[in-house]
């Protein structure tokens, strides 16, 4: 049973691609029943600021934005739910997501720029490696 | 009192129907039933897996053309 198994996944990239792998298997993870927290940090930050999350390039193939147009009108008629609503359901079976604090300083974003309403919690490196250790699967994404 | 939740994922991908399997298993009480009826191929294959590491009761699969009913029982207390 995976009661008390956990999942720990770094979101580092901000290409549109990259973060939906991420939120497809956060929220697969938690719907296997692990507990699961995503922390974004550089470039995966920037997709928590407010309108942002489906905003990066593709991370291959992005040909200036054709590439992603083509991608998303695929997505969209194989009827892959957006981007918006996985986070949604993470955050409504329990995910946590938690935005890195010290690249909100460098990159100076602050508290306001952020979707406040999904982030569980705003932390440093040390909160990662103590949840890592104790995770079953972790991931650099 | 134990009720039958019906969850329609037809036409679904992934990971819509173990999302929305676990969103009504999340809602459930001890002794309900959650019936999910979709028809994408890989989730009739990954539902089960769930409800093994979610230590449920798969009651049964029924498979008509492309279309799959899963059936699951949440345990009662003991």
């Amino acid at each position: 049973m995976a009661e008390g198994e956990k999942a720990t996944l770094i979101v580092h990239s901000g290409e549109f691609d990259k973060v939906y792998s991420a939120l497809i298997i956060g929220t697969g993870a938690l719907s296997m029943g692990m507990e699961v927290s995503m922390y974004f940090t550089f470039w995966g930050l920037e997709r928590l600021k407010k309108n942002e999350l489906d905003k990066g390039p593709l991370s291959r193939m992005n040909f200036l934005g054709l590439g992603k147009w083509m991608m998303k009108r695929k997505l969209k008629k194989k009827n892959v739910r957006e981007m918006d609503e996985l986070i949604k359901d993470f955050h409504e079976l329990g995910g946590k997501i938690l935005a890195c604090d010290m690249t909100m300083d460098i990159m100076g974003v602050d508290k306001e720029d952020l979707r406040e309403e999904v982030i569980t919690d705003y932390c440093a490196v040390g909160t990662y490696i103590k949840e890592a250790k104790e995770s079953d699967v972790t991931l650099f994404i | 009192m134990t009720k039958c939740e019906k969850l329609d994922v037809l036409g679904e991908t992934c990971p819509v129907p173990l999302v929305e399997t676990r969103k009504a298993v999340r809602k459930s009480s001890p002794g309900d039933i959650i019936e999910v009826i979709g028809n994408h191929p890989e989730s009739k294959e990954e539902i089960p897996m769930a409800v093994e590491e979610l230590g449920l009761e798969l009651l049964d699969i029924e498979e008509k053309g492309d279309q799959w009913k899963i059936r699951i029982k949440i345990p009662e207390e003991d």
